[in-house]
């Protein structure tokens, strides 16, 4: 649906350099990477608000490079302050469907408030709105105008941790619907919970696009490697269990006990690997979750060792060299790992 | 801890003291004349003056006059405060320059310059006489000479305000699909109006109240400004007060009351 070919272009400090990826009608499309490398700029010269220096951008088959803004039909949400501060809710989301020369919006308005959940908001001004309603406004203005991709630029960085997963969960619903996202952030949790597919971005390249898992799991980049909790990433199926506070995550045929408010469903889990431990013998303490596994491979990081351990699927776990020299770990043991329930971050 | 945070406080009254005493002398210094004005027309003064054809006739005048040219001009100097605030272009900062030149130069020598190009002889005064129009001495000239002064308050104003709309607006609403023309009179316009209607009061209260390009322009029909002027200079500061007093009031009342309806807009 969206092709971006060899996409360069230079904005004060910023500078894109042969930016190149597709997106298919109804991808969640988020770039991800650390705050000044470009990310805002590249959505703006998809948007058209800048002008690339190289490079094209396809959309629906057709080349728009040159394309005025107001004809390419894409909508920008931003992290903040997007809204016309001296027109209602409702003027607000009116704003396209006007700008299209359509008299009867009230309809439309309505529709999108509803889906967005602010439909008893459409007499406020935007200054009177939280955080929350505020960027549901935005999104509800961006349904009016019917766009056919979503551009967001970190649409969720200035919430509280609540709007921010109501607000995830708003996306997603609204990517269900069909709707195409170009979502960029510096936040992984933010791509993690909503991507279909991840492009990296790191000094104004993208070097690395591709579904979660494969990015996480085989980081080409320094920055995710950062991460070094998304290694034990896994996709699976969130349970509850009577009688507990605890809920069953099932993924690969292992079950994993996780302290988690995440509803039962597909979901996505990660565990940090300095949250592993790992021993000869099963351990006594309090944690939920044990497995049996043997060492395939042991690996250098930036601080410390990574064990990776076969239990049915791979773990990683974060140990030290002293750990590693007094317990003799090396590939091929036999050992148990084990983590808290707590230690599971589950997303819907 | 009172203790320790006692003497900042102490220090800052004492400034606050010697500010505000500083800033009586000034406030003192702008009310002191115009009331030794009014003190110095009597009541019975300012009934004849009132009653006076000639004292009404000019302070009409002197409103429609400038209001008239304050709304011809902003058709012209609302675009260009925009332009002036959004784009970048070669000599700019002369430009602007430019539009502060009516403020710097004599207002005698402005009069001159707004009669030289108006006069039967100038391009303009040709093509005004041809469509039948006269400008010397007539309140198409006095409008002339009042927006000529006038006028670098509105333009400031104007882009002073265009440029604190965040241009992201703008932006935002040509990706909702708008022209940029609707873009303009839907966000930029309304965004940037507090600073413009400032701008336009400004203008309008700076056009009426000019008297040196006026005066050389048209010395007839009399705005209240010239007539004022003439007053004392032929009858002496007792016959000139009373009208003084009351163009002063006027502009007073309707500055109070549009600064007032700003505020509420």
């Amino acid at each position: 649906m969206l092709v971006v070919e060899d996409l360069s272009l230079q904005v004060g400090n910023f500078a894109l350099r042969d930016i190149n990826f597709a997106v298919e009608k109804g991808d969640y499309f988020v770039v991800l990477g650390p705050s000044g490398v470009g990310k805002s700029v590249l959505l703006e010269s998809i948007a058209g608000l800048l002008t690339p220096a190289a490079g094209k951008i396809f959309l629906r088959g057709r080349n728009i490079t040159a394309e005025r803004i107001q004809k390419r039909n894409m909508s920008i949400v931003y992290q903040d302050a997007d809204l016309f501060p001296h027109l209602s809710v409702y003027d607000n989301i009116a704003y396209p469907l006007r700008s299209r020369g359509e008299k009867q919006a009230d309809g439309k308005v309505t529709r999108a408030a509803e889906m967005a959940g602010i439909a008893d908001k459409l007499g406020r001004k935007p200054g009177t709105l939280s955080g929350g309603e505020y960027q549901r406004v935005a999104l509800a203005r961006s349904l009016a105008a019917d766009s056919d991709i979503f551009l967001l630029d970190e649409p969720l960085s200035s919430l509280d941790a609540k709007s921010k997963s109501e607000l995830r969960a708003l996306l997603r619903k609204l990517n269900r619907n069909g709707i195409t996202m170009v979502h960029v952030t510096h936040d992984y949790e933010e791509a993690v919970s909503l991507a279909s597919r991840i492009g990296i971005m790191e000094n104004g390249a993208l070097v690395h696009v591709a579904p979660p898992e494969e990015i996480f799991k085989h980081p080409k980049s320094e920055f995710i490697a950062h991460f070094v909790g998304i290694k034990n990433y896994f996709k699976g199926m969130v349970r509850s269990i009577s009688g507990s506070d605890l809920k069953e995550f099932s993924s690969g045929g292992m079950n994993i006990l996780c302290l988690t408010d995440v509803p039962e469903g597909d979901a996505f889990l990660m565990i940090r690997p300095d949250e592993i431990s790992i021993s000869y013998a099963v351990d006594t303490s309090s944690s939920r979750n044990k497995f049996k596994g043997t060492i395939t491979d042991i690996i250098p990081a930036k601080l410390g060792l990574e064990v990776t351990v076969n239990v049915g699927v791979e773990m990683v776990v974060m140990i030290s060299s002293d750990a590693l020299k007094s317990l003799k770990f090396e590939v091929g043991k036999d050992v148990w790992i084990s983590f808290k329930a707590s230690s599971c971050r589950v997303y819907a | 801890m009172m203790g320790w945070m006692i003497p900042p406080v102490k220090k800052q009254s004492a400034l606050t003291l010697v500010f505000t005493f500083l800033g009586g002398v000034i406030l003192l210094f702008i009310i002191a004349p115009i009331a030794g004005m009014y003190l110095n027309a009597s009541p019975g003064s300012l009934a004849e003056a009132l009653g006076s054809e000639e004292v009404r006739d000019s302070v009409w005048l002197s409103l429609w006059v400038s209001m008239a040219g304050t709304l011809l001009f902003s058709f012209f100097a609302i675009p260009l405060a925009y332009i002036l605030a959004r784009r970048s272009f070669p000599l700019k900062n002369v430009v602007n320059g430019i539009i502060d030149v009516p403020i710097i130069i004599p207002h005698s020598a402005a009069g001159i310059a707004v009669l030289g190009i108006i006069t039967r002889e100038s391009p303009l005064g040709k093509a005004a006489d041809a469509v039948g129009l006269r400008l010397v001495g007539k309140p198409a000239g006095i409008m002339l000479a009042m927006a000529f002064v006038s006028i670098p308050f509105l333009i400031n104003a104007a882009r002073d305000g265009f440029a604190a709309v965040p241009e992201r607006l703008e932006k935002i609403a040509l990706t909702l699909g708008a022209s940029p023309a609707r873009m303009f009179f839907t966000v930029s316009l309304p965004l940037a109006w507090r600073s413009i209607l400032s701008g336009l009061i400004l203008m309008w209260a700076r056009g009426m109240s000019e008297f040196g390009a006026v005066v050389i322009v048209a010395y007839n029909p009399k705005t209240a400004a010239v007539l004022i002027y003439e007053r004392f200079t032929s009858y002496g500061l007792k016959y000139s007060a009373p009208v003084a007093a009351i163009f002063v009031t006027v502009c007073l009342l309707i500055f109070v009351a549009l600064r007032f309806a700003k505020k509420k807009a």
